[in-house]
């Protein structure tokens, strides 16, 4: 047993000094993205495969957004389906009724990245409610909120009301997913491991003791929640274009609410969490689909297992390595290294 | 005018289902501040007793009322025991989603035993008066007046009753209180009891006024009426059964003037409007944050 | 022109006076102390300095500025830090971030730039680390920098905490009973330490305490509340035999 442990140690060290290198975070976006044109163009991987690992990274910008707002500022959204739907509109309604077919490739990151903004404008809204009310109640807004989003649209005809809205084509590829997935992981990490993240991480342990230490809580709320519905319309734009058909039941609570098992299966305030939770429970869907509905009456059975043993979820609190940046996994050491060199040069 | 006097009968009728079941959130809030976020699904569970007690064992309005409220309410106890009491003093989040999980649990275990939706049985005499030109049902005069029956010996209880008493003292003070000898895990199951039974009282009307029921019936409803518990001020008994009247008429009302698909969109945007500008409802009181 | 200057300040929560018209004036590098029995209103002055309430009635001026209707966060940035009287420290977060989210209101970088880890924030997070760093050993805790504070003793809580208060750059602190829970002598070294602050710092303090002894020992001068009015002010000496004070905290009964 001792010797099991040594040998763990030692390849764990190994793993820390790979990750440490200057070339593995490059190498890893180049292969990612060489493999992922590979996959999608030569079919390289099933079809079916590949639609999975869409709606995984799918999956992951989603949970990973809304761990900002629940895992790391420790307030409760319900309502994240519908920033969801706000991009998953906007982009399909660019592609198929704006944008020229001829460039629709070309134009489909800029629908794409509209859909973002545009949820973001409105997750800009929903800020200012949370600006007073907190806890239930604000989670009691967000719930409201992804409420009038889903009849909203369903009462506009001219977005096919509840009917729903096609047209879009295929455009969500793998190295499309793949880019946005890996630019919604590095923005939230930067912010994250930044004064302002610093400033969303003293709202969850204390809002007033926040305040009173000069963070500027309005502030930071708006950013969280810019940011977060920002992702959210761009998950949305992607899933769109992956399934070619929208409606707006699909952005109901119950959408959010399986955002949520995701965010809390992998962990709260935890990058490597929310990634670990989202791949888990999309392929255990996908891996129980011959159960029928059955699957959908274990699920949440898990969620209240977990909640009971392990509310924090899989990595709660806790981050891997691999999405620390150096400067403050080594703030310390850097420091103490830097003080003996002045403390020696003198002498 | 008689027209009138026909949608207000009809907003008493919806607004009490509302009521009946915006007091199960209201109770379970007040004495663990705690969302229970199944309990619109449990309001789905009591339609579904209600129509298996009706059709297999074909017993009459009142049996069937008793034993569905009576099913309904172990229901909620248990659900209680099992998945709410571990997370006591756990974050007030993990308790959240576990309603959640147990709601969807309940939905998905229904829909997994009974694919399609259900018929149930006229079980009251369907009779109709008019008085002038409005008409009125035998059904909504049940509803009603048992509904407001159930809530006055609600309020009885918890305002006369030596038990009523320990449940607002518990959600007065919950660190003092059990220190004082009350049982606070009993009257926790007690208030699950009434709040839930409540709740499978109103699914069992709401069953008989509109009889299709399918196990998603109880989310939308389920929302209003946490709408409606909210608006009247959570944790308050009387705040529950005003805000349930008030959203019923709303809804009857925007469904009177406007096409029917906006109603969902007026309710829930009355809520937000609501909230931010007095976010403690009607008759709640705002919580001053301690320093 | 006095530090800090607050006239006719009144509070009243839904009818009950929690301060009523309290005037004070206090000069740059004093140490006044704030007594009272439990419940006096000692506190509550404190959050109508700081902003967490806003004042009913009366005015607060904090080196010529208006303090209320200003938000904590800007009167933390004029120059007010503040401790609790029961420890709220970010439990979960390091001792480091402890501290470094106390510099909040001191970085310069624009949420843009936080977000792509580009221009001014590779330099000014390096600025904010050293400086909490710094800090931190000179309160012997950049040790414990890497540990989550709910893990640090009790004492070492208590200290992180007026650390990261004075990491906001304060002219002004207020400590709110840094006593609690201490024994004689830990009373004992409390004051030296407070006295060692006032001199390392350069900061003007006020302190909250119902413990005499601590503020007998080292304030300069003192201000007497009960139920929310001033009873008395003036020097140790004159407080201790003030019979309105020896009435506030034994009973009128046994006064006599």
């Amino acid at each position: 047993m001792p010797k099991l442990k040594a040998v763990y140690q030692t390849l764990l060290n190994k793993w820390y000094a790979v990750i440490a290198h200057r070339f593995f975070w490059p190498f890893f976006l180049i292969a990612g993205l060489l493999f992922s044109i590979a996959a999608s163009s030569f079919d390289l991987i099933d079809l079916y495969v590949q639609l999975i690992l869409i709606y995984v990274g799918i999956n992951i910008i989603l949970t990973i957004s809304l761990n900002l707002i629940n895992g790391y500022m420790g307030e409760f959204s319900i309502g994240h389906a519908g920033f969801m739907a706000i991009g998953a509109y906007i982009a399909s309604l660019l592609t198929v009724n704006i944008f020229p077919p001829s460039a629709i490739n070309f134009l489909f990151p800029v629908a794409v990245l509209a859909g973002g903004l545009g949820a973001a404008l409105i997750g800009l809204l929903v800020a200012v409610p949370s600006f007073k009310t907190r806890g239930d109640y604000l989670a009691i807004v967000t719930l409201a909120f992804g409420m009038i989003v889903k009849s909203g649209i369903e009462n506009i005809e001219a977005i096919g009301g509840p009917r729903g809205f096609l047209g879009m084509e295929k455009l969500t590829t793998l190295p499309w997913v793949f880019f946005w997935t890996v630019l919604s992981v590095w923005v939230i990490r930067n912010l994250v491991y930044s004064n302002f993240g610093r400033g969303v991480l003293s709202i969850r342990e204390d809002e007033i003791a926040s305040d009173l230490m000069s963070v500027n809580t309005r502030q930071v709320k708006v950013i969280v929640f810019v940011v977060s519905s920002f992702f959210a319309g761009i998950a949305g734009g992607l899933f769109a274009h992956a399934l070619q058909y929208i409606n707006p039941r699909m952005f109901d609570i119950l959408k959010s609410t399986d955002i949520l098992i995701m965010v809390y299966l992998g962990g709260i305030a935890s990058i490597a969490g929310s990634i670990i939770g989202a791949v888990i429970y999309t392929i255990l869907l996908e891996v129980l689909r011959p159960l029928g509905i059955w699957r959908m009456v274990f699920m949440p059975l898990m969620l209240v297992l977990l909640m009971i043993y392990r509310p924090r979820g899989i990595m709660g609190l806790r981050e891997a390595r691999l999405f620390v940046p150096l400067r403050d996994l080594l703030a310390v050491k850097f420091w103490k290294q830097k003080k003996k060199e002045a403390d020696d040069a003198p002498a | 005018m008689a027209y009138i006097f026909q949608q207000i009968l009809n907003a008493l009728q919806l607004g009490s289902i509302y009521a009946l079941i915006a007091l199960g959130y209201t109770m379970v809030y007040g004495i663990l501040t705690m969302i229970n976020f199944a309990h619109g699904d449990l309001f789905m569970v009591g339609a579904f007793f209600c129509f298996l007690i009706a059709v297999y064992l074909k017993l009459s309005f009142v049996p069937t009322l008793l034993l569905s409220v009576l099913g309904v309410a172990c229901l909620g106890v248990v659900i209680e025991r099992l998945a709410y009491k571990p997370l006591r003093n756990a974050p007030r989040v993990s308790a959240i989603i576990t309603a959640l999980g147990v709601g969807l649990f309940l939905e998905n275990f229904t829909l997994a035993l009974s694919p399609y939706p259900k018929h149930i049985p006229a079980l009251i005499a369907d009779k109709t008066w008019l008085i002038g030109s409005v008409s009125i049902s035998s059904l909504q005069i049940i509803i009603i007046a048992l509904s407001l029956s159930l809530m006055l010996v609600l309020d009885f209880i918890v305002q006369r009753t030596k038990a009523g008493m320990a449940m607002r003292a518990i959600s007065w003070d919950k660190t003092v209180v059990p220190l004082m000898g009350v049982p606070v895990n009993k009257i926790i199951s007690l208030t699950f009891a009434i709040g839930t039974g409540l709740g499978g009282a109103a699914g069992m009307m709401y069953g008989l006024a509109y009889p299709v029921i399918d196990p998603y019936m109880g989310i939308m409803v389920g929302w209003k009426a946490f709408i409606s518990a909210v608006v009247g001020g959570i944790g308050n008994i009387r705040g529950a059964m005003i805000g349930g009247f008030i959203l019923g008429s709303v809804e009857i009302m925007v469904a009177a003037f406007l096409p029917s698909t906006y109603r969902d969109f007026v309710a829930f945007t009355l809520l937000l409007i609501l909230l931010i500008f007095r976010p403690y409802g009607i008759l709640g009181k705002p919580n001053p944050q301690k320093v | 022109m006095p530090l800090l200057e607050i006239r006719n300040l009144t509070h009243r929560f839904e009818g009950l006076c929690a301060v009523s018209d309290f005037n004070f004036t206090l000069a740059s590098n004093e140490l006044v102390g704030i007594i009272g029995p439990n419940g006096a209103g000692k506190t509550t002055v404190f959050n109508l300095i700081t902003g967490v309430y806003r004042a009913t009635e009366g005015s607060i001026y904090f080196t010529g500025n208006e303090l209320v209707g200003r938000t904590p966060h800007q009167i933390t940035k004029l120059g007010i830090a503040r401790t609790f009287q029961n420890i709220r420290l970010f439990k979960e977060l390091t001792v480091l971030d402890n501290v470094r989210i106390a510099r909040y209101g001191q970085a310069i970088y624009s949420p843009m730039e936080a977000l792509l880890h580009i221009g001014r924030y590779n330099a000014e997070e390096k600025r904010i680390t050293d400086h909490a760093m710094e800090l931190l050993s000179i309160f012997k805790l950049d040790d414990a920098a890497n540990e989550r504070s709910k893990n640090l003793p009790y004492g070492l809580q208590r200290k992180l905490e007026i650390a990261r208060a004075l990491a906001t750059d304060p002219q002004l602190l207020l400590l709110d009973e840094p006593a609690a829970g201490m024994n004689p002598n830990e009373i004992k070294q409390l004051m030296e330490f407070i006295g060692w602050i006032r001199k390392t710092f350069q900061v003007t303090i006020i302190l909250i305490e119902h413990q005499m002894r601590l503020v007998m020992g080292i304030c300069e001068r003192l201000m007497v509340l009960d139920f929310g009015a001033t009873i008395a002010e003036g020097l140790p000496a004159q407080i201790q035999n003030n019979v309105k004070v020896m009435e506030a905290y034994l009973g009128k009964e046994l006064v006599k």
